[in-house]
């Protein structure tokens, strides 16, 4: 499988379909005491590979509970939900794990990195649960270290790295497995301007190299980055719409 | 993942909280502590009644004249037959398997050498007395068959004697020493047997022949003019001590006469025996310490449960993460369950250390040998171990089976 992840094309999973993210009318329901709460109400919805799609809405629009469906830690209620033609409803809870390690690649608003273990400790986490293991997992990590130009800090614990750095070591810890889709909650969420604009430009450049990108924010200027707009309110997808993308001037000043 | 990826991960949790990890372990390292120390000291004390009962010499009997004063039955002086040479050659012949076989009457003397004296036991033996009890000499030799029957005036000297009568540190060999002013010639020097069970110095004393003894050191019996005392009777290792005292006992109850049903006006004793019952004894003082090492152990494994669902809610995010790029239930179950066994070894290996101390300097002031056995380790190791592993699995299952949505949201 992770071979075949390298060359998307041939990827048997999908049926020789270049769809990552099949979602048909799926539902989800919550039971909070006496109280259900219907986080998703039928939604549907189709990611391509190669997409950089922004998932938007307020608190409580079911975008995080999306989120979570599209990134294998929960499953629908009712409805399907494809991940790579996997459905996941099927899926074990020891098969969910094997799909996130193999297919999805997280990056989170708080970064999530383990305290007192290097940038390359830190990158080499997925790899420890990888079947079959990589027979230089260092490489791999250092590999990946290198392609967000942090080549230079291997060996830096996070109270060492800016916030930016952090997230760029989360970036590299999310890529090292080569995963289908890169899965984003609110990734510059804790970052400024400055830096969000570095992280988003690295997005959108690693978009542009293969990797489906899946950003969930609530900062329109953030969502600008991407090239396909998804807006969810009360549970419904309200707005699906393609834009041109900030990414395109990336590739631009890119190729200047 | 692998084992050893855990072990990693767990040996750098127990770092990060170094002074928490070693007290959570108290317990543990009391527990591991005193099942070292209970293992050594009781080893200790069994290996010193056995160099005790060695020093006894091994498969003995030793047959009594007199009633059994075990049993309380007052037996009247006039009635008790001393024990002659025919009653010794009779066992010698009669009974299978022994091996050697030596009478042995004591009293006590004043020796004198030149312008030293000195008041020993004295013992007058047949020549098998020193393989009889295991004895050999160091200088000299031993008494021939010939000189037991004609009563020379030869003696083997113990080695407190030797320093005592010849603080100059010359060869006794060849000696003369006068017992009750009658003059013997040294000619051996037994091996030190040091202390007895009962603290007597088994070394403070001479022997000569026994028909020397007779009539001189000890008075000759009225009844029988060739009396020897006790016997000590050696037999083939393979004889079954119990069986051997048996045949004693039959033929000397045919021998004195003695009607079916009435008591015997003998004893047949196994010292080996009575050693063993002290032993007993002594085990028993180790038995509190038993108990102390499996409530610790219980106690231990409840600290570190508690340290471990402690540790389990502070890295709720972490096992969030680590579920989210793809951990398996199992492997973070097994991550926690190596971390709480480690934990253990850790104590474990503190109180092995601390119990090899505790251990040493009891048998340090009890002169015992010191005796840490590797078994007792690999006890004490595995109980830890399995504490680890009964105590942490509740906290492991826990971790295990977190949501790892609510685990990554957790602060």
């Amino acid at each position: 499988m992770t071979a075949n992840a390298r060359h998307p094309a041939t990827d048997p999973a999908t049926n020789g379909c270049d769809v990552v993210v099949r979602v048909e009318a799926v539902s989800k329901v919550y039971r909070m005491g006496e109280q259900t709460v219907r986080a998703l109400d039928g939604v549907s919805l189709t990611i391509r590979r190669g997409e950089f799609v922004a998932i938007m809405g307020p608190s409580g629009s079911g975008k995080s509970t999306m989120m979570n469906l599209i990134g294998a830690l929960d499953v629908p209620t009712s409805g399907r939900l494809e991940i790579r033609g996997r459905n996941i409803a099927e899926l074990s809870s020891d098969e969910l794990a094997d799909l996130r390690n193999r297919a999805i690649g997280f990056v989170f608003q708080q970064f999530n990195l383990l305290p007192r273990t290097t940038a390359l400790g830190q990158v080499m986490l997925p790899l420890l649960y990888a079947a079959p293991r990589p027979s230089d997992p260092q490489a791999l990590a250092r590999r990946r270290l290198e392609q967000v130009e942090l080549g230079d800090r291997l060996d830096h614990h996070p109270r060492q790295l800016s916030g930016g750095q952090q997230q760029r070591v989360a970036i590299a810890r999310a890529l090292v497995n080569n995963p289908t889709i890169l899965l984003a909650d609110e990734p510059t969420g804790a970052l400024d301007s400055r830096t969000s604009e570095e992280i988003m430009r690295l997005f959108s450049r690693l978009n542009n190299d293969g990797i489906t990108v899946i950003l969930v924010t609530h900062e329109a200027d953030i969502a600008a980055w991407a090239r396909r707009r998804i807006l969810f309110r009360d549970g419904r997808i309200i707005e699906d719409v393609e834009q041109p993308g900030k990414a395109a001037d990336v590739v631009r000043s890119a190729a200047e | 993942m692998s084992v050893m990826d855990s072990l990693r991960i767990a040996l750098a949790a127990l770092r990060t909280n170094l002074l928490r990890s070693v007290l959570t372990t108290l317990g543990i390292i009391i527990g591991v502590g005193s099942v070292i120390v209970m293992v050594a000291v009781g080893a200790g004390a069994r290996s010193e009644v056995d160099r005790q009962i060695a020093s006894l010499g091994s498969q003995m009997l030793v047959v009594m004249p007199g009633s059994s004063r075990v049993f309380g039955r007052a037996g009247g002086a006039g009635t008790t037959l001393p024990l002659s040479e025919a009653d010794m050659l009779a066992i010698r012949d009669k009974v299978p398997g022994v091996a050697a076989i030596s009478g042995l009457i004591s009293g006590s003397a004043v020796l004198v050498r030149g312008n030293v004296n000195w008041t020993s036991n004295v013992n007058g033996v047949h020549d098998q007395y020193f393989l009889v009890r295991d004895w050999p000499t160091t200088e000299g030799r031993e008494f021939t068959p010939e000189e037991v029957r004609s009563g020379a005036r030869v003696v083997i000297l113990g080695t407190t004697v030797v320093a005592k009568l010849f603080p100059d540190g010359a060869s006794p060999l060849g000696e003369t020493i006068r017992v009750k002013n009658v003059p013997f010639q040294v000619i051996g020097v037994l091996q030190s047997k040091g202390q007895s069970a009962f603290g007597s110095d088994q070394d403070d004393v001479i022997m000569m022949p026994i028909n020397a003894a007779r009539g001189r050191i000890v008075g000759r019996s009225q009844v029988v003019n060739n009396n020897v005392g006790r016997v000590h009777v050696k037999f083939d290792d393979d004889v079954d001590l119990a069986e051997a005292q048996e045949a004693i006992e039959n033929l000397m109850r045919q021998r004195r006469r003695i009607q079916a049903g009435a008591e015997d006006d003998f004893s047949v004793r196994n010292l080996a025996e009575f050693m063993r019952a002290r032993t007993a004894a002594l085990s028993t003082m180790t038995s509190p310490l038993a108990a102390t090492s499996a409530i610790s152990l219980i106690v231990g494994g409840i600290g570190i449960m508690n340290i471990m669902l402690v540790s389990v809610t502070e890295r709720t995010r972490e096992i969030g993460l680590r579920m989210a790029v793809g951990g398996r239930r199992r492997d973070i179950l097994r991550q926690f369950l190596v971390e709480a066994v480690a934990l253990c070894v850790l104590g474990g290996l503190i109180g092995v250390a601390l119990g090899t101390i505790v251990a040493a300097s009891v048998a340090y002031s009890a002169q015992w040998p010191i005796l840490i056995s590797k078994e007792a380790i690999a006890i004490a190791m595995a109980a830890a171990a399995a504490t680890g592993i009964v105590f942490g699995f509740f906290p492991a299952r826990r971790a295990a089976h977190l949501n790892p949505i609510d685990a990554l949201r957790s602060e």
